[in-house]
This record gives C-alpha cells, sequence and structure tokens, in this order.
C-alpha cells in the first residue's frame, strides 16, 4: 500500500480510494486502464476489451472497473449484499504471464490485505459463460473464508479456442471493499473516504438506485418491449455482421464486428430482464441462452477477421 | 541400486484430483519402468496443492541387455531378401548369421543383440511421455506457447520439474528433459507465503525435509492426521467435541500445504436454525468443521477452520474473517428457513405445474398426483392410514422448492419434515416427509411407519414403472435415474417390513396412471419383475448368500409376492444347508437328469400319475407312499406359509429316494416298467415344486 497516500484516498477508508488503487497497480503491470463500457451489461467479461479482445494471437493486458447489471439479483436495497448493480474490476492478460498468481497476489497487498496475516488461498472453480460459449479453468481466490475474486485462465471464447491462452480475474469491488473497511453492509461502505458531513456513502450514491430498478426489473419492466427489443437486436447484430463482410462475403475481412457485438450485448441484457420479469419459462430459457450464443459465436468470428482480431 | 525423485511443481491443482493424480503417476512411471525392464523395489506418491511428487527407490542403474534371434529367409533366397533381411537385423554380412534347420529347409537366422541403456536414459525417455499425456479429468493450455499448437496441458500453469536419479552415497544426477519449454532441474520451492524461496534438493529423503522446513507438509496422510488431532484437541480444550467428517477432512487436507487449525464462533442465536441446516452451511460453503456440546450432543455455537498460513498475529484476523463471513451464511439460511416457514407447504403445490420432471413423463405436478393415487392404493396393503398416506405423498415432496433445499440440496426431505411439523402435521405425515426416499443405499435404515412405507413404495415404483415405460432402463454402468438403488429399496422395504403384496397389481396399476404408455404395456410388470428378481440375486450375493436359490423359486412362476420369495428363498437355503437336503437335492437332480435322458430318447414326457399296479419292488411302493405325503405335508405347509415346515416334509424324501436309486434299475426290460418307473420320478420333481424349481439350483 502506498504510505504517501492522503487519509482520504486509502483503500481501506474509500470506496473510490480503494478503485484508483487497484487501476494504479495495474496500470504500473503494463495494462491499458479503460473506462467502464457504455452499455448494460452482467458481468465485466462481456466488455469487449475482454469477450473479443481474448481471441486471436494479439497480446492484449487491460484493467477496467465494470458496472454489472443482474436484473434477478435486485433486493430493493434491503439485503445487505445483494444488488442488481455493482462493480466489477476486471483484469486481462494476454498471453497470461507466468507470474499472474504473483500479481494478483501483490494488487491484495495494494488495497491493504496483508498475506502475512490473511489466509489467501486459490480454491477449484471452473468458468463457463453459457451464452458466451466461453470457458476456462482456475479458481475462486478465497481471504479468510470468503470468495474476493475470480481466477481464470480463459481456454475458449465465443466458440473459439484462445490462442494464446489470456489470464483474467475480476474482483467483486463491493465485497473486497466491505472486507477492507469492516462493514457488513454494502450500504455502509464510506464511498469518498471523508468523515463527517463531507462523508459520501455507498448508500448516498445508489441506495435509491437498487429500490428504483428493483421494482423496474421485478414489477414494471415493459415485457413487449423487452421482447420486441430482444428480436431486434438479434436481427440488427445478424444485419451488421453479415454486412461487414468485406468484398461480397469471400469472409477473410471483416469490418464491423464491434458493433455487431454491442447487439449481442444488448440482446443479452434484455435476455436478463424479461428472465427477472418471469416472463420465460425454463424450456425457454434454454432457447433464448443458445440465441445469445450463436450471436456471441458469430461476432466471435467476426472479430477474428478484424485487424485487432489477429487478421493478417 | 538408485533411487528417483519426481516433482512436478505447478498452481494450485484441485482438492479432489489430488488422490488419483498422485496415484496415477505411481501407476504410470512403475508400469513403464517394468515394461522397459526396469524392476524396482518401491514406490510412493504424493500431493500437496502445488505439486505432485514421486520416489521410486531400488532402480537398477542399467537395463539388462536383451538377445533376441530373427528368422531370416531359406538359404539361396534371392537377394533382395536378404537385403532385406541383412537391414532389418543391422548384420554386415550372411556371414554374420546362423543357420537353422527345420522340416522346411534351413534357415539364416541373425542374432540381434540389444545392449540395456542406463536406467537415467530410459527414464529421460518415459518421463516427459508421461507428463505430456498426463489423466487428468480436466485440463488446460497457459501461457505465450499456448498459442502454438501441441503446447502442454496440465490441470493448472505448471512452472518446474524436480527429477533426479542416483545413489544414496553419491550426489544424484539430473534426468534431463524438458517439457515445454520447462528444463528439468533440482530446484523446488516451498510454501507460498511461509516460505517461498527456492530451494535445491538432492532425493526424496533430503526433499521431503527440506520442504517440511520450508512449512510444507508433503504426505497428504499427515495432514490429515494433524488436522484431525489439532482439530479435536481444540474443540476438547474447551469443552467441545469435533464433528468428524472424512470427505471434508480429505478437502481440507487438499487445500494446505501448512494446516494450521483454529476456532472461531457465531451468535448463539443462529442455533435456532435446524442443525443440519448450519453444518451444511459451514460445512458446504466455508469448509469448516462444526462442534458439538457432549453434554447436550448438538452443535455448540463454534466452528473449526483450517488455515495454510501461521500468521503473524497468531490467526485473530483469519478467524474474524472467518467469523464476519460464517455469520452472513448463517444469517442468509437463517433468513431462508425464516422464510420458508412463512409458506404452507400445499401452497408450493401449484408452482410444480412449471416443473418438467421428465419430457416424456410430463410434469413433477403429474408425478405427485400420480404418487399420491399410488400411495392411497398401497396404503390399506401395508397398515397406513389412507388420509394420512394421501396428504404425505401430497406433501413429500414440496420441500424441494423451499429456499434453503434449494441452497443446500442434501437437506431435502429433512426440511420437508421440519416444515411439515411446523405446520402442525401429523407426526407420521411429517416423518414421510423425510423417509420416503430411504433406503437410499444399503446401509441406509428402512423406515418402519406404515405411512413413510406407503409413500417410499408409491415414489420408488412410480419412478420404476415411468422409466420402464419410457424405455429409459438402466444398461451397463449407466443408471442416471438410480432405477437400480429405487428396485432395492423396494425390495427392502418389503422383506424388513413383512409386507404382503402383489407387485404385478401394483405395477399394472402405476402404469395405468401413466399419460404414456409403452406399447407393449401388459409386458411391463412381469418385465420390472424380471429386474427385481435381478436385484434380489445382486443383494443376496452380496449378503455372500446363494443369489441361484433366487431363480429356482422364480422359476416356479406367478411369483411376485418380494416377502414370499424371500422366505422361500431363505428356508430354500437353510435346508440346502443340512444333509437331507444336500442329499435330496443330489437324488433330485439324478431323477432329473435320467428323465432328461429318456425324455430325449422317446421324445415324450412321463406325466400323469404312476399306475400303482405296476410296482413290483418294495423300495418303488415305498416311494411312491412318501411322495404322496410329502405333496400332501408340503403343500398344506406352503399353504400356510410355512416354508420350514414345508422344507421339514421335503426332507422325509431322501430315504426312500436314496433307497429308490439303490435297489430299483428303472430301464427294466418291461417297457411298461420302465415308462411307469419314470412316471415316479417326473413325481419327486413334481412334489418338489411346492417349494421350487430343484433344477434350477446349482451344486
Amino acid at each position: 500500500m502506498d504510505a504517501s497516500l492522503p487519509a482520504h484516498m486509502r483503500p481501506e477508508r474509500s470506496f473510490q480510494g480503494f478503485i484508483l488503487a487497484l487501476q494504479r497497480f495495474w496500470a504500473e503491470q503494463g495494462c491499458v486502464i479503460l473506462q467502464p463500457y457504455d452499455m448494460e451489461m452482467g458481468a465485466g467479461t462481456f466488455h469487449p476489451a475482454t469477450t473479443l479482445r481474448a481471441l486471436g494471437p494479439k497480446p492484449w493486458n487491460a484493467a477496467y472497473v465494470q458496472p454489472s447489471r443482474r436484473p434477478k439479483d435486485g433486493r430493493y436495497g434491503e439485503n445487505p449484499n445483494r444488488m442488481q448493480h455493482y462493480y466489477q474490476f476486471q483484469v486481462i492478460m494476454k498471453p497470461s504471464p507466468p507470474n499472474l498468481q504473483e500479481l494478483y497476489l501483490k494488487s491484495l497487498a495494494a488495497i491493504g490485505i496483508d498475506s502475512a496475516v490473511h489466509d489467501i488461498r486459490f480454491v477449484e472453480d471452473d468458468w463457463e459463460s453459457p451464452t458466451l460459449g466461453a470457458w476456462g479453468l482456475g479458481w475462486e481466490c478465497w481471504c479468510d473464508g470468503m470468495e474476493v475474486s475470480q481466477f481464470t485462465y480463459f481456454q475458449q471464447v465465443a466458440g473459439f479456442e484462445c490462442a494464446p491462452v489470456a489470464g483474467e480475474l475480476t474482483y467483486g469491488l463491493e465485497r473486497l471493499a466491505m472486507y477492507v473497511q469492516g462493514v457488513d453492509r454494502v450500504y455502509d461502505l464510506n464511498f469518498n473516504g471523508r468523515d463527517g458531513d463531507q462523508k459520501v456513502t455507498y448508500g448516498d450514491v445508489f441506495l435509491q438506485a437498487e429500490q428504483e430498478y428493483s421494482r423496474h426489473n421485478f414489477e414494471y419492466a415493459d415485457t413487449a418491449m423487452l421482447f420486441e427489443q430482444f428480436k431486434m437486436a438479434e436481427a440488427a447484430c445478424k444485419k451488421y455482421l453479415d454486412a461487414g463482410w468485406r468484398e461480397g462475403g469471400n469472409r477473410k475481412q471483416h469490418l464491423m464486428a464491434l458493433p455487431a457485438y454491442d447487439q449481442c450485448i444488448k440482446a443479452s441484457h434484455v435476455f436478463n430482464l424479461l428472465d427477472a420479469r418471469g416472463v420465460i419459462s425454463v424450456t425457454e430459457r434454454q432457447s433464448y441462452i443458445l440465441r445469445v450464443r450463436e450471436l456471441a459465436k458469430a461476432c466471435g468470428e467476426a472479430w477474428i477477421h478484424t485487424e485487432a482480431g489477429g487478421a493478417a | 541400486m538408485p533411487d528417483l525423485l519426481l516433482e512436478l511443481f505447478s498452481e494450485e491443482i484441485p482438492a479432489r484430483m489430488q488422490a488419483k493424480a498422485a496415484d496415477d503417476l505411481r501407476r504410470l512411471v512403475t508400469d513403464k519402468l517394468v515394461a522397459e525392464g526396469l524392476v524396482y523395489e518401491g514406490a510412493k506418491a504424493f500431493a500437496t496443492p502445488r505439486r505432485l511428487a514421486l520416489t521410486v527407490h531400488g532402480i537398477p542403474a542399467r537395463q539388462p541387455d536383451l538377445k533376441t534371434e530373427r528368422r531370416g529367409p531359406k538359404v539361396g533366397a534371392p537377394d533382395a531378401a536378404v537385403q532385406g533381411f541383412l537391414k532389418a537385423t543391422g548384420l554386415k554380412s550372411l556371414d554374420e548369421a546362423k543357420i537353422q534347420r527345420d522340416p522346411k529347409g534351413d534357415f539364416y537366422i541373425g542374432l540381434i543383440e540389444k545392449p540395456g541403456r542406463d536406467a537415467i536414459d530410459v527414464l529421460a525417455e518415459i518421463l516427459p511421455v508421461i507428463i505430456r499425456t498426463f489423466p487428468w479429468p480436466k485440463s488446460m493450455r497457459w501461457g505465450a506457447r499456448s498459442g502454438k499448437p501441441g503446447s502442454l496441458n496440465w490441470v493448472r500453469p505448471l512452472h518446474a520439474i524436480t527429477a533426479t536419479f542416483g545413489l544414496e552415497t553419491e550426489e544424484p544426477d539430473v534426468v534431463k528433459f524438458s517439457v515445454d519449454g520447462i528444463e528439468t532441474g533440482q530446484t523446488t520451492y516451498g510454501h507460498r507465503f511461509l516460505a517461498p524461496a527456492p530451494i535445491q534438493v538432492r532425493r526424496f529423503e533430503d526433499y521431503e525435509a527440506k520442504l517440511l522446513d520450508a512449512k510444507v507438509v508433503l504426505d497428504p496422510e499427515r495432514r490429515k492426521d494433524a488436522i484431525l488431532t489439532d482439530a479435536k484437541q481444540l474443540a476438547f480444550a474447551q469443552g467441545f467435541e469435533l464433528v468428524e467428517d472424512q470427505n471434508l477432512l480429505d478437502e481440507v487436507a487438499g487445500l494446505v500445504e501448512w494446516p494450521v487449525v483454529l476456532m472461531g464462533s457465531f451468535e448463539p442465536e443462529f442455533l435456532a436454525t435446524p442443525g443440519e441446516v448450519i453444518r451444511a452451511t459451514i460445512r458446504n460453503n466455508q469448509k469448516c468443521f462444526v462442534v458439538s456440546d457432549p453434554k447436550t450432543g448438538k452443535f455448540a455455537n463454534k466452528f473449526i477452520l483450517v488455515a495454510n498460513i501461521e500468521a503473524s498475529d497468531g490467526g485473530k484476523t483469519i478467524i474474524a474473517g472467518n467469523e464476519r463471513v460464517i455469520r452472513a451464511r448463517l444469517s442468509d439460511a437463517k433468513f431462508f428457513y425464516e422464510t420458508d416457514l412463512k409458506t404452507k407447504l400445499e401452497e408450493r403445490l401449484p408452482k410444480f405445474e412449471q416443473i418438467v420432471f421428465h419430457e416424456k413423463l410430463g410434469t413433477q405436478a403429474a408425478r405427485i398426483k400420480r404418487i399420491e393415487r399410488l400411495a392411497a392404493e398401497i396404503a390399506p396393503l401395508v397398515g397406513a392410514d389412507v388420509a394420512k398416506t394421501t396428504r404425505a405423498a401430497r406433501l413429500a415432496k414440496t420441500d424441494l422448492l423451499t429456499e434453503v433445499v434449494g441452497e443446500f440440496p442434501e437437506v431435502q426431505g429433512l426440511m420437508g419434515k421440519y416444515y411439515a411439523l411446523a405446520q402442525g402435521e401429523d407426526a407420521s405425515v411429517a416423518a414421510a416427509c423425510e423417509e420416503h426416499y430411504k433406503p437410499q443405499g444399503p446401509a441406509d435404515r428402512v423406515p418402519t411407519d406404515p405411512v413413510s412405507v406407503a409413500v417410499a413404495l408409491a415414489d420408488k415404483i412410480d419412478t420404476l414403472v415411468g422409466f420402464w415405460a419410457i424405455d429409459e432402463k438402466p444398461t451397463g454402468s449407466k443408471d442416471p435415474y438410480a432405477l437400480r438403488r429405487a428396485a432395492l429399496g423396494v425390495i427392502r422395504l418389503i422383506a424388513e417390513n413383512a409386507l404382503r403384496l402383489s407387485l404385478m397389481k401394483v405395477a399394472a396399476s402405476a402404469l395405468a396412471g401413466l399419460s404414456v404408455q409403452p406399447a407393449e404395456a401388459s409386458k411391463l410388470p412381469s418385465d420390472l419383475l424380471a429386474f427385481f428378481a435381478d436385484r434380489l440375486k445382486v443383494q443376496l450375493r452380496e449378503q455372500g448368500a446363494r443369489h441361484d436359490l433366487v431363480d429356482a423359486v422364480f422359476a416356479l412362476g406367478g411369483q411376485d409376492d418380494l416377502l414370499m420369495i424371500v422366505r422361500r428363498v431363505e428356508a430354500l437355503g437353510k435346508f440346502l444347508d443340512s444333509d437331507d437336503g444336500k442329499n435330496l437335492l443330489a437324488g433330485i437332480k439324478r431323477a432329473s437328469n435320467i428323465l432328461a435322458i429318456e425324455e430325449k430318447k422317446d421324445k415324450r414326457t412321463f406325466d400323469g400319475a404312476p399306475d400303482a399296479a405296476l410296482y413290483g419292488l418294495t423300495e418303488e411302493k415305498a416311494l411312491a407312499k412318501a411322495i404322496d405325503e410329502v405333496k400332501a405335508e408340503a403343500g398344506a405347509a406352503v399353504a400356510k406359509e410355512d416354508f420350514a415346515a414345508a422344507m421339514s416334509a421335503m426332507a422325509k424324501l431322501r430315504p426312500p429316494v436314496d433307497a429308490f436309486f439303490d435297489k430299483v434299475r428303472v430301464n427294466d426290460d418291461d417297457s411298461r416298467v420302465r415308462e411307469n418307473r419314470l412316471k415316479l420320478l417326473n413325481e419327486i420333481r413334481s412334489a418338489t415344486r411346492a417349494v421350487a424349481d430343484f433344477s434350477k439350483i446349482q451344486d
């Protein structure tokens, strides 16, 4: 931990200081520090900086915060640690460096988790995203019995083998910060590290939003519109993919993988909203997941035919 | 003789894979050594979260020389054949070959001498192959090399390989090879946090000792012992008892290299949640042990955790952290439990309409209705109250939709019982919610409460008949719906509760309740009965009893009363253990054999009553008399279901049968006498069929 930091920036006092410490640490490891993607998504993995950049031969090191929306996890602000909107901190390094575990442990030290007094463990947890057609092997990382991160070596994304393999780290920011700050309720997190009437809590920032969005997600989200949006996003994704193949579809070079992938993200989020509204039956659920996966796979295929995706 | 030390140092290996991986490593290396003619003295393998290690001692320094002879072409064969032979054997000319004469002519014989290689070279050849093809259940690629085809697959990234070979008295050699860019050497690493520095090792003895100094206990058994001893002591010191849990111990020992056992506590209020839920929470989610209070026999508000470090603050932070998580988890569990209590079990039923049990067998709701109807039919046959049974069958599955069971599937049934009691259900109804799943396996208890029995039978028979109807029967090792277990459950429920019911009738009724009907519906119950017979045989075989007796009883036909079948088998088994039984069996077999031969010869059977007027010998008359008596007596005993008495009656046949075979020649010259005697033999067979078909019994 950086001792020169003013008190209100220290990761154990301030949620924003905590985020900044992580960003700074990973910037020093050569990652580009991106800003959140400007679309609603269920996890940081959906960010094109992970999903798409994990594919293809070109090296890629990035870190970013991604607001993550899980409509079903809304609890009207009444649960101490479950929310429909929370932050993930995502690191992706391709190829995975040989010392990624050590880097991860150092990042914990940078946010005040000292491995001399904390019991840090790598516990088997294989990751799979049916909607992204992706899987990897790795661990959930435990600190004193609490899961604080996911650590994954991507093996396949969008149905394509990762060559080389990327290492992905996902930190659940609120949970980690709660641990470091020693609070039991997420809304009690000190957001800005100040005291007295200058103090802003996580609740000040997000409690009302949790209540409003829970109402929206479970009770009022316009399902007719959402069903329509799903279809539109799906159609648009396919349309952009078709149109993106250069020179009449010889499938050598693609020029619109990113806009097409946005529609895949969109479809995925709309599906999550419909799921939260309880209007998708068990059997339909499977078919929706499959439809999103088909989009993700097609986007992955387009991506590897772009410049950043490694096309010659 | 020299020893091998091999260590594969990697990132954290999943706990559940470690034991098998160590075993595989030992087996693969030693099998290959033996195949290479290197017979070793002993081998042992170990696993920790970060390493697989193997020591093989007493390996010969060199392979034995191999001499093989190769037969070549005939003397005077064309040159092409000769050249081929020289090339294959490595001989310079035919002068170096021997000539061997055999009936087909003279042949060249080449002697190929393959000198044994140094064991270290053999190892350098076989070890990389074993590493590259190691049978991990799941493996992965990583790092820059994964961009190229053919990169190594390992369970998690592999970082270092230590491989040394040599005599105890000398500096060992490194077995030189490389796998995916990793060169073998003598460098390993200690505990990730407590002693991360590189360590130079020579051979297994100093390897194990140096690791111990570097806070790594190599042997999983030692880690387990240490955890168990410390955990027991820690609990005991505070007046508690560790609740032992072998599976958890195995797993936890695979998560640490340096086990440090600590104790934490939680608020006593959480103890109001059922103990099983507390245990499941602490065990499944946190991999911690629970402790009990010996005074009350109930769980105490303590738990035992196993850390991987000796913390500089003595573990205070670690305990506090674990307590926080356990408090949050227990608080969730308590919330789930209390939420569940707010909804009556029957109110959950409509939700089952949306849950598919099996696509061909309909929804859970349909299944529950079937079980309810079948249980009500079975109830009077097992002495259960119909109303209570119906109620129990309706509620028995509802806990599947509760929050607690959603979170911890292993407490299904048990939670049903708690919730049923909490909403004031009858004690038998509540018990059935839990017990209708029983018996789950051969060691599980069989319920005795008639309501539980009725629902348990209905549940299992509905499952069996359903999957039979859609032709999803178990095959070979595949039994995804645990149908064998269900059938064995039915057998034990019936036998251990001494129940009388016709399986065919119950199965037919269950079948009638299904919405799908198989093509040959009428055959299903008897087909299923044969499956029960098989299960019964397997069960008897496992108990060391004679399973051939099941065939002997089933061969009588029309047997679908399992209890009677089991009783007959038991009585028959006892009888055959006695001298009377053995001799009578021998006599009956002899009679059957003679009959079989003569029936074949004459192309006819010898049914029908013998003619008393044709008896010429006393032994014939005595046998005929005995058969009549035994038939009457055994028949009466069987009618009273007293199979022991039937067997005693059967025993009376033995002296006249023995005497008959002693004194009487069956194939008399007078064909009428012969026919009559064969008819008499046939009578023996039919008399004994009152209890079993003795011809199906193996000697």
